[in-house]
């Protein structure tokens, strides 16, 4: 176990190194650079130059690249070319605010997806079964930016149940100790601060959490009917459990195996950034600062970010296997 | 009084879109306490949905379950489900084909052993687990305390067979059905099992249905035979005379179609011509009368009735085959109480 682990992290070092190397190519081929952010549009030829050069963006690319690759390796990422701020700093600052949705999303994704997938199985070919399945059509195509505003229009400005901007009311004066923000009231036992903050999560996690309920309720409601026709079912019914037992221990844990996957894969998704949905509820998490910096040309920002998403997404996809190995008994890691 | 009465049970599929397949169309037969009855017939003949009714375990939807199936004073097919979830698994157990895809993947043998014992029985923790083990040991399981933790692909086919046995006896049932419980194995761990449901019905008096399609199978285990084709009995009779003379040319053609061990080298199998597919509705004729080497005009004009003889013989044909060529390819199959680990290899038949 131990050694498959460290086996999986070591291959984490070639794959980061292909990534730099592509990611840096790619960069750099773009047209316009991060001066034309920078600077005025009437700015001269001159103080462009200028500005490259404090950069170090006029040396030979190489020579940049070794230049990045031996900070990588001292884990430091350089400075954001917009903000001055260290990439590591500027990550920390806005990445709980990416898990916090991320978690609420997933919480209404997987809450909601799964007893609905199951119940959709379960009738078959009924109303619940084709409204569900119309329904989930209906959340991946829609898109996030529309039902973002659907959703302040209607909740949020009309109705005023929810706050339709921000993480946290303007003017809360909340202790910070982690940046997630509802964590934060607990632990300083604000609770009203944790409050506030959740109020401000529902509707940003619900445009966020549309598509990943979509995908797993389809994929719960595939998989458990795919269970419900297996002889180990029958086998179950034929002992006369009680339909509670057969529906736990005999149609969902082996109907989950499948469903854990991509429930992995998607969180993984969605900690790399939902661009529009923070856009429109101006979030601030990573999301839209990495959107920001790619109109800026912010090499170091684009560069930093991405590795470390590289990196995340390759540890959750480990914690998907392990947790696979642990559901499955065929399953076992060597 | 019989344990089980099965008084013209039929099975009709309905799909949208497509004519009703009636399945089992009027089975009728009895098991007493302790009796090993068998169903015989090839693939699709409704053997299997015969169990399925009984056991209540066909879908709620789409299927039409008419006639009646008294076990123990009450009726099986009339019963509440709920009532019907308290006796299976209780009073009326079955073992199924495939030991592998019956059997939970991820949950491990113990579990599945001690859940049924929970349910029924009200036994927790290590008295289940105890009692489980004590199972397992009495169906033929070695360390069986060890096997308790371990999943099902751990297992070989024999021993998952047993593991859902031991399951199907846990609460020492009135009745077992056996669903074709040694088609997935071999042929040496077949005559293994074979034994041990015999030897287990033995001990504990339990009524057994013996599915199968295997002749083999039937000879060595059966008391009461019933051979199904397209959803009827055609035959019905105790082993020794269903063997000596065979009535039904259906039952004949079955008998002549095993291999025979005494058979000149290169002589070609007799086999029974067409497939089920092509038949008829029991209602215009006799189902088998296309494939039938016996058939007449008769055959086609009318359902056939079922004749019963003084001897409690039973069979459902116009004109049966006669005593000298009924004899004729019987005698040298029937095995006089043939022990079943010689019966069995010899039997060996394509499924």
């Amino acid at each position: 176990m131990v050694r498959y682990i460290v086996r999986r992290l070591l291959q984490l070092i070639p794959t980061l190194f292909g990534l730099s190397l592509l990611l840096f190519a790619w960069l750099h081929s773009l047209p316009g650079g991060p001066e034309a952010a920078l600077l005025d549009v009437r700015a001269t030829a001159d103080t462009r130059a200028q500005v490259r050069r404090s950069l170090g963006l006029d040396e030979p690319l190489w020579i940049q690249y070794g230049r990045f690759m031996k900070r990588l390796a001292q884990l430091d990422l350089g400075d954001s070319f917009s903000t001055g701020t260290p990439v590591v700093e500027e990550f920390g600052r806005r990445f709980p605010a990416t898990v916090e949705l991320t978690v609420a999303a997933m919480i209404l994704a997987i809450g909601l997806g799964i007893p609905l997938g199951y119940l959709a199985a379960r009738r078959h070919g009924r109303l619940l079964d084709i409204l569900t399945v119309s329904g989930s059509l209906l959340g991946i195509c829609i898109p996030i930016f529309f039902l973002g505003f659907l959703l302040k229009a209607l909740l949020a400005v009309k109705l005023g149940w929810f706050p339709s901007l921000g993480r946290q009311t303007p003017g809360l004066d909340a202790t910070r100790v982690t940046g997630f923000y509802v964590l934060d009231g607990v632990l300083t036992r604000e609770f009203d601060a944790s409050w506030d903050a959740l109020k401000h999560l529902v509707l940003p996690g619900i445009a966020l959490a549309s598509i990943p309920f979509a995908i797993i309720v389809r994929m719960t409601r595939a998989s458990v009917l795919e269970v419900l026709g297996e002889d180990y079912v029958r086998t179950a019914e034929a002992k006369g459990l009680r339909e509670s037992t057969v529906r736990r221990r005999h149609v969902l844990r082996n109907a989950m195996l499948p469903v854990a996957t991509s429930i992995g894969l998607l969180t993984g998704g969605l900690l790399s950034g939902a661009v529009l949905t923070e856009t429109v509820f101006a979030f601030g998490g990573i999301g839209s600062f990495l959107a920001e910096a790619i109109s800026n040309r912010d090499y170091p920002v684009l560069m930093g970010f991405i590795m470390i998403i590289a990196v995340l997404y390759v540890l959750i996809n480990l914690a998907v296997d392990l947790s696979y190995s642990l559901l499955d008994p065929r399953v076992r890691v060597r | 009084m019989a344990l089980l009465e099965v008084e013209d049970l039929a099975v009709t599929f309905h799909r949208r879109g497509t004519e009703p397949v009636r399945a089992v169309d009027g089975v009728s037969f009895t098991v007493a306490e302790g009796q090993v009855v068998g169903l015989v017939g090839e693939s699709g003949c409704g053997k299997s949905v015969t169990s399925l009714a009984l056991m209540g375990l066909l879908a709620k939807r789409g299927v039409t379950v008419t006639g009646s199936a008294r076990f123990e004073e009450a009726d099986l097919l009339q019963m509440s489900p709920s009532s019907m979830r308290d006796m299976r698994g209780a009073r009326m157990a079955m073992i199924f084909q495939d030991p592998l895809s019956s059997l939970n993947p991820v949950v491990p043998i113990g579990l599945q052993v001690t859940e049924v014992l929970q349910r029924h029985r009200e036994l927790r923790g290590d008295k289940a687990r105890a009692e489980a083990a004590d199972l397992l040991d009495r169906v033929g399981i070695p360390d069986p305390t060890r096997r308790l933790k371990e999943y099902p692909h751990q297992l070989s086919g024999g021993m998952r067979q047993r593991a859902l046995i031991a399951m199907a006896v846990a609460c020492r049932p009135r009745l077992l059905i056996a669903d074709e419980p040694t088609t997935a194995l071999d042929v040496t761990i077949q005559a293994q099992i074979l034994e041990l449901l015999k030897d287990l019905v033995a001990e504990e008096g339990t009524a057994l249905i013996m599915i199968t399609h295997d002749l083999g199978v039937v000879a060595g285990l059966c008391d009461e035979i019933n051979v199904m084709y397209a959803g009827r009995v055609v035959e019905a009779a105790s082993r020794r005379p269903l063997f000596a003379r065979p009535v039904h040319p259906y039952s004949v053609g079955l008998l002549a179609s095993i291999p025979r061990l005494d058979a000149p080298r290169g002589e070609k199998l007799t086999p029974i011509p067409g497939s089920v597919r092509d038949n008829i509705a029991w209602a215009d004729g006799c189902a088998f009368a296309p494939r039938c080497t016996h058939a007449v005009e008769a055959c086609v004009e009318g359902p056939p009735e079922l004749t019963r003889t003084y001897t409690g013989h039973a069979y459902r044909c116009v004109n049966p085959v006669s005593r000298e060529e009924a004899e004729a390819v019987a005698a040298p199959a029937v095995l006089p109480t043939p022990s079943l680990t010689e019966a069995t290899p010899s039997e060996e038949e394509s499924s």
